[in-house]
């Protein structure tokens, strides 16, 4: 009965590790539901300022705010958003894939890259990875707020101020609902102007004190709102991806020990005919 | 005659509704925006928003700053949810930077703790293994 006490102990370690999961499941599922909420509170200031620099794309200001100038390409940044934390599927290997995939483009028209990084997996994986690492941010918690992202970004639009970067793009996870996260790269710098005919009349908002200030504090709002929402949004997508894959585990858990318990069921009933036929075999014998 | 006032931060939403008068602490000075108000745009210092309501009544909300933006039947608040001021913001983005060098210099810190675990898991198996095949042939 040697085979059958084993399979009793790792039966009941997979029950362990299944308890373990689907804590984490259930965990994630709230989580998730919080994250969500967050996600939606940061939707209307992204609205309202992105209303504002668009007005301010047809309007005429006397000065141009670096920020909407494009210019030639010669060094690029890139923001990465991950997770903080692993045991989420495949969301940060997606999201790395295709943020490597648009940086070997860039390096193929002779580009260099300067890399942002936010969350402790991308972290440790471009670190193994190699790349010029300018800024990071990591361990924002559940929770993000915006002051901690404040510093990081600054690095980026300072670089692209003063000329060491001429694009800055931002790679995160879209949710798009609880069972897909969409990995996307898009543009930041220079900030592409909203196509909207029926804004094109002549008019200008009055600056107070001055429309150069009150641009350049507009600018760097609207670049941190954008990042923010992305940490955000990769907050929730982070949550709804554990979930799936401690479902999964469970699930797995839970098949691994059905097929554990037949066999041990036959190892007990192969052990007991072999007692009895040891049994009769003696009686015969007698 | 009304205008609709929304204030929002970076991290959720304030306040949104309709006022017949609303007063913000401009950079330059206090300033009241009743409806038809020019188109204005300006960054507000950390004080007191004060939004006239139809009924009479006074809401008030502390910004620690942000900026005002005014179209004749619709004011928008962006405010911040963090005291700025230039040398912070630049104390914090030296901070990052000194983030990024030391995860560049540390050498120590590669360990991916997922993968260790794993690893660690593994050598725990085959250590099983080996004591039980001891185990045999002592028997």
């Amino acid at each position: 009965m040697s085979g059958a006490k084993e399979i009793r102990t790792k039966i009941a370690s997979i029950k362990n590790t299944q308890k373990i999961t689907k804590a984490m499941e259930m965990v994630a599922a709230s989580k998730m539901r919080k994250a969500q909420d967050r996600m939606r509170a940061t939707r209307p200031y992204a609205e309202k300022i992105q209303n504002v620099i668009s007005h301010l794309a047809h309007a005429h200001p006397e000065y141009h705010h670096p920020f909407l100038v494009k210019r030639e390409t010669r060094r690029v940044g890139l923001i990465i958003i991950s997770t903080d934390r692993g045991l989420c599927g495949g969301l940060n290997i997606n999201l790395f894939k295709i943020a490597i995939a648009a940086m070997k483009e860039w390096d193929a028209n002779n580009l260099e890259i300067d890399l942002n990084l936010i969350g402790s997996k991308s972290n440790a994986f471009f670190k193994r990875l190699g790349g010029n690492v300018v800024s990071t941010a990591s361990h924002l918690g559940d929770a993000p707020s915006i002051i901690e992202l404040i510093g990081t970004v600054k690095v980026m639009l300072d670089a692209y101020e003063e000329g060491r970067i001429d694009e800055l793009h931002i790679a995160h996870n879209l949710f798009v609902n609880t069972m897909t996260q969409q990995p996307e790269l898009k543009q930041l710098l220079p900030v592409l102007g909203a196509d909207d005919e029926a804004l094109k009349t002549h008019w200008d908002y009055i600056y107070e004190p001055d429309s150069k200030p009150v641009m350049d504090a507009l600018m760097i709002r609207y670049i941190e709102s954008l990042v923010y929402q992305g940490v955000v949004e990769n907050v929730a997508c982070e949550q709804a991806a554990r979930m799936v894959a401690m479902k999964a585990a469970t699930d797995n858990a839970g098949s691994l020990i059905d097929e554990l318990q037949l066999i041990y069921n036959k190892a007990r009933q192969a052990a007991i005919t072999q007692e009895i036929s040891e049994i009769v075999g003696g009686a015969a014998a007698v | 005659m009304t205008l609709h006032v929304d204030i929002v931060s970076a991290e959720t939403e304030i306040f949104s509704g309709t006022a017949t008068m609303i007063f913000a602490p401009a950079e330059m000075g206090e300033i009241g925006i009743a409806p038809r108000h020019a188109p204005l745009l300006t960054r507000l210092k950390p004080g007191e928003v004060r939004v006239q309501t139809d009924g009479g009544d006074e809401q008030s909300f502390f910004v620690s700053g942000g900026m005002l933006e005014v179209q004749p039947h619709v004011v928008t608040v962006l405010a911040d949810t963090a005291i700025r001021a230039a040398d912070i913001d630049e104390a914090q983005a030296l901070e990052a930077k000194e983030r990024a060098e030391k995860l560049l210099a540390d050498k120590t810190a590669d360990i991916d703790y997922a993968k260790a675990q794993a690893e660690l898991a593994q050598s725990i198996a085959q250590l099983r293994a080996i004591q039980k095949l001891r185990e045999k042939v002592h028997r």
